[in-house]
């Protein structure tokens, strides 16, 4: 699966949790710009997780702050 | 619930101008300040002048129904139970000053763990200073570096902080939600070591966990299974052991961890299994080794109230009476409630936002009646949870009077 087969996957997850109908681009931030409290990031990364057949865990999750490290992230779980 | 989880966000951009480390709880001070400004009296600085039964206090001037204690079976004020600790006091003196593996292991640490093996019918038995540390030590030890530790988004604090703490995977999934659970098992990659983490009872809507289902995934997928045992030790399953016990799901746990600081009536946590290799741990798991034991009192009122509830068979169905009575009573004045159906002995009221809860909860004070106020982010879903716990020793008068200032406050309040 390409970078932007994966993009695209996730684009279409995010929109339901995209409250304030932002564009989303690589450098937007979960916490700042789209404003997930921790309830919305569980049910997002379960849908992810759903969608990939994958584990994003509490630990990978740390390190994910913006759309494209979680595309990157997610893009590195899938080719395992 | 998640408090370990990611705290609620904070603004990117601060005021420079007096900025330091502090400045991060500025949100929170904020909130606090506000609430009592209103006039409430804080709900987290209330103390009690004189605790006059397991049921009763003087809480800030005012003869007080305690109704948010955990003290379950009642067992704080039992004279066995007191003449126990007073006699360690004197024999054995007032503390251990020592870790458990140095010179902090008495004959009655020894006792205690024994009644424990005898309570659970297994093998070990590992006490710790306090439940918290239980969690803390037995999670952090037993899941490493490249291990799974599978969890319920709701686990208490303690089990989040324990996963802190270690350096396993960190993979939680919905509260209670068997479906979720059985997935994230699946996709742990081969060869991982798995635990999965689970409680009986979840303390902020005191709602049953389907163990006998979780547990058999659990396994099924090759996990060890680690079940939290607070809210339920001494009533809950035929003989006091918990929701495993009481959904046959016992022999198939790996670890029970529990507290002494609930039914058992005094402070302390311990963890038993019947794992051949378990009494390692209390050689390489750092929050049992790297602390001062529980003094003598402690352990000696421990032991003598665990070999009390082997046979609180009547103190037990008091308390089931008194949670089915204040559960169906708060349900027909029109409260919202956290479960259905009384699941254990917490009844969780739910709030329409924390002014109000706060507001219910002074009320309540005023009227003689100390609830828990619960309040985000230890509560799930953003709820504002006024958690009662009921207690064997509450008369079925005193829950018609609770019941009674529940309505007055309610209506006081417009929640009702």
């Amino acid at each position: 699966m390409d970078r932007a087969e994966v993009d695209s996957r996730i684009r279409a997850l995010i929109e339901p949790f995209n409250k304030k109908n932002l564009e989303i681009a690589d450098g937007t931030t979960f916490a700042g710009d789209l404003e997930f409290d921790s309830l919305t990031v569980m049910d997002f990364v379960a849908a992810i997780e759903d969608e990939f057949d994958i584990i994003i865990s509490m630990n990978q999750q740390a390190e994910i702050e913006n759309y494209g490290e979680l595309v990157s992230a997610v893009c590195g779980l899938v080719e395992k | 619930m998640s408090e370990g989880v990611i705290q609620s966000d904070q603004p990117a951009v601060r005021d420079a101008a007096g900025e330091d480390l502090f400045s991060k709880f500025d949100g929170i001070i904020r909130t606090r300040e506000d609430l009592l400004a209103g006039g409430v009296e804080d709900p987290f600085n209330l103390v009690m002048e004189q605790v006059l039964s397991p049921t009763r206090a003087i809480c800030n001037g005012r003869d007080t129904i305690l109704l948010g204690t955990y003290n379950y079976m009642g067992m704080t004020f039992d004279p066995d139970v007191i003449a126990a600790g007073q006699k360690a006091l004197a024999e054995f003196g007032s503390g251990t000053t020592g870790s458990r593996v140095l010179n902090g292991t008495y004959q009655g640490h020894r006792e205690v763990e024994e009644a424990l093996r005898e309570f659970y019918g297994m093998d070990h038995a590992m006490v710790f200073s306090t439940g918290y540390q239980a969690n803390l030590g037995i999670i952090s030890t037993i899941a490493g570096k490249g291990d799974y530790v599978v969890l319920d988004i709701d686990s208490h604090a303690s089990i989040w902080d324990g996963c802190s703490l270690g350096n396993a995977e960190i993979v939680p999934f919905k509260h209670n939600d068997i479906d979720a659970m059985e997935k994230r098992l699946r996709r742990i990659p081969d060869g991982a070591g798995k635990l999965v983490v689970l409680e009986g009872v979840y303390s902020m809507l005191g709602d049953v966990a389907p163990l006998r289902e979780m547990v058999a995934v659990a396994k099924a997928h090759g996990a060890m299974v680690l079940v939290d045992e607070a809210h339920s030790m001494g009533f809950i399953g035929p003989n006091g052991r918990g929701v495993a016990e009481d959904q046959g799901a016992i022999e198939d746990v790996d670890f029970i961890i529990g507290t002494f600081s609930k039914s058992v009536g005094t402070v302390g946590g311990f963890c038993v299994s019947n794992h051949p290799k378990f009494e390692i741990l209390r050689l390489v798991c750092r929050p049992y080794v790297f602390t001062a034991s529980l003094p003598p009192s402690v352990v000696a009122t421990a032991a003598t109230s665990i070999r009390k509830l082997m046979s609180g068979g009547e103190k037990r169905a008091r308390l089931w009476e008194n949670s089915k009575r204040l559960h169906g009573g708060l349900k027909g004045l029109g409260f919202t409630l956290g479960t259905d159906v009384p699941q254990s002995a917490i009844v969780a009221v739910i709030m329409p936002d924390l002014e109000r809860g706060a507001a219910m909860w002074e009320a309540l004070l005023r009227e003689g009646l100390y609830v828990n106020l619960a309040r985000p982010p230890a509560t799930p879903a953003n709820m504002t949870l006024l958690r009662c716990s009921l207690c064997a020793e509450h008369s079925e008068e005193e829950v018609g009077t609770i019941l009674g200032m529940f309505e007055r406050a309610g209506k006081t309040v417009g929640i009702i």
